[in-house]
């Protein structure tokens, strides 16, 4: 098994310039990014219709399946985001370093805080000109390790556990997770926690789509191309 | 005191005939969600066994569960369960009063002991040493502790007995506290509901005495035999649920045909109970056939949640304002967020071409993007 923890002599073998493109994101990777964008988007709109139902339907009730249809589309998308971020963790195994940064946030290293805290103040116009990054700057994975790593299993285990309400007692869900409704202290607080997570992480997407589009107008780096083709290319021959 | 009757010769006493007899062991066995092949066993039991006592205490209550229990809709349950338990000890039901009651009381806990079941209604204050609920001269606390000492099982009766119910919400100025945060080492059955259905009551009691064991219980310790779904699973009025056909407002259109009350703050999906199956005075009715949302009293901790009529909590009791609920709190954040991404964006470009101007004019390129 690959060892979780890139060392600076990894990162510091390549060379960053305006020639070389550098392989960063494998393609399950891309795969799972844009799927995820996906089920996110399907779940963040199909959850908030659940707790805010459309105009009420007239007509016989057998005519009309529409909460159904968006329970269904908010299971189904569930249970794409939740198998995906399964396979993502085993690729951040048996991938590229670059795989290991949304699960690894290397706290204990001071180049990480000294690297996030030059990425604020270039955030906070105090600086011109940000550091060249081949996998994600420090203060990306800061966010992507909360609101995605961390935000993700809260998520999975909430959405879950709500699941296993109409799954029934003896359903797998149940088993695995239905000790989280009276944890947190009943249905509705499961399900007001779970309006929170999606707020926790439209405001992530927010932040993120801006950040990408950002960076790849303004860093030394490109950025939303990446994400398409896997790899990264640089604006300038300039050290660091 | 007989103590070495059965409950079928109590119930023979009480002038009930063998053939209605037979009629209630089998409702039994149907109502506990029981096969045909139960019904002699449980005529068995009754006809073999000598009875177990129950005691019902009373804490800080309103007395609506023993209210609802009088009134089961089972044929000869209100005749024979009350007859089978409560003249031992219920001091609101019980005809003696005084010194005469407490020594009953202490009659039963020496002659059953470690064999009789407490059935607890209500809950105690712990402030003040238990002095806000007194019995008999002394704090309820202690009398609740004295008995639970030699009790086979608890039955914690009702929304207050297991959760708090009202007089545990906030600010809770008595401390009042669910039994089992009180009573830890024995086996305790949470019957919730404000009050539970007295259907509900009276089969988790036939099913302690009959099978001489607890019912399966849930996680929350609830009997799983009617609190394994929740409302909204059973109710009549899913099928306009999955329709997507709601009452939009009280009295509106929807509301006279019946439809989902999900809208105006049913808490059906979030609230187990038995009321959409069994229902309450003799299966007549349930709040939501009677056009009124579940308000969730089965739930714990449901008057601190936040109106009745709204679907999300409020979020009072983590800071926020007494309006808020998640969606509001969510909303406004990512407002805020959205506006500074705004504003961060147009000072970004405003840099940008200020840094232009620089490299065009020769200035250092070194201040400027490479782009």
């Amino acid at each position: 098994m690959a060892s979780l923890d890139h060392t600076p002599a990894d990162i510091a073998a390549e060379k960053p310039s305006r020639v070389t493109a550098v392989y960063v994101y494998e393609a399950p990777v891309r795969l799972w990014h844009w799927t995820n964008a996906l089920s996110i988007t399907v779940l963040a709109v199909t959850g908030y219709l659940i707790g805010s139902p459309l105009p009420t339907m007239s007509g016989e009730a057998s005519t009309h399946y529409v909460m159904g249809t968006i329970r269904f589309l908010h299971f189904a998308a569930g249970y794409v985001f939740a198998v995906g971020f399964i396979f993502r963790i085993y690729w951040a195994f048996v991938g590229n370093h670059h795989a290991r940064q949304l699960f690894v946030l290397p706290f204990w290293r001071r180049s990480f805080w000294n690297g996030l805290i030059d990425e604020a103040k270039w955030y906070l116009f105090l600086k011109n000109r940000p550091k060249k990054y081949i996998g994600h700057n420090p203060l990306a994975q800061f966010a992507m390790f909360f609101a995605i790593g961390i935000g993700s299993v809260f998520m999975i285990v909430t959405g879950f556990a709500l699941y296993s309400e109409g799954a029934g007692p003896g359903s797998w869900q149940d088993h695995l997770f239905g000790w989280v409704i009276p944890l947190m202290g009943g249905s509705m607080a499961v399900h007001t926690w779970h309006h929170l997570g999606m707020w926790a992480i439209l405001i992530f997407v927010i932040i993120h789509v801006y950040a990408a589009i950002r960076e790849d107008i303004m860093s030394r780096q490109s950025m939303v191309s990446t994400m398409i083709s896997g790899m990264r290319t640089f604006k300038d021959d300039d050290p660091d | 005191m007989q103590g070495l009757e059965t409950f079928y010769e109590v119930m023979r006493r009480q002038g009930i005939t063998r053939r209605s007899f037979l009629k209630y062991c089998s409702l039994t066995a149907a109502a506990l969600g029981l096969g045909p092949e139960f019904v002699p066993q449980i005529a068995h039991a009754m006809e073999t066994k000598p009875r177990t006592p129950v005691l019902w205490l009373h804490g800080l209550e309103c007395t609506c569960c023993s209210e609802s229990f009088i009134r089961s809709a089972h044929p000869l349950a209100k005749d024979v369960v009350l007859s089978m338990i409560s003249l031992d000890y219920d001091d609101t039901l019980m005809a003696s009063a005084g010194h005469q009651a407490e020594a009953i009381l202490h009659e039963v806990m020496e002659k059953y002991k470690g064999n009789y079941i407490l059935a607890v209604e209500g809950n105690p204050p712990l402030n003040e040493d238990g002095m806000f609920c007194i019995v008999g001269g002394k704090p309820f606390l202690d009398q609740l502790r004295m008995v639970a000492k030699d009790a086979k099982a608890v039955i914690s009766w009702g929304s207050c007995a297991s959760h708090g119910c009202v007089q545990a919400a906030r600010p809770n100025p008595t401390r009042a506290t669910p039994v089992h945060e009180v009573i830890t080492d024995k086996p305790i059955i949470k019957v919730p509901g404000c009050p539970p259905i007295a259907e509900v009551m009276t089969g988790v009691i036939t099913y302690m005495l009959t099978f001489d064991r607890i019912p399966e219980l849930d996680r929350q310790g609830r009997p799983k035999m009617f609190y394994s779904q929740r409302i909204h699973d059973k109710c009549y009025r899913r099928p306009h649920f999955d329709a997507g056909q709601f009452v939009e407002a009280f009295d509106d259109e929807g509301a006279r045909k019946g439809y989902c009350l999900y809208k105006v703050g049913c808490k059906g999906p979030t609230t187990y109970n038995a009321c959409s199956t069994v229902r309450w005075n003799e299966g007549t009715s349930f709040p939501i056939q009677a056009g009124h949302g579940c308000i969730g009293c089965s739930e714990d901790g449901f008057w601190d949640k936040g109106s009745w009529y709204a679907r999300l909590s409020d979020l009072h009791g983590v800071g926020f304002g007494v309006e808020s609920n998640a969606d509001r709190v969510g909303l406004a954040a990512a407002g805020v967020v959205g506006g500074a991404v705004a504003v961060h964006a147009a000072v970004s470009a405003l840099k940008r071409a200020q840094h232009k101007g620089d490299i065009g004019s020769g200035g250092s390129s070194h201040t400027g993007d490479a782009a």
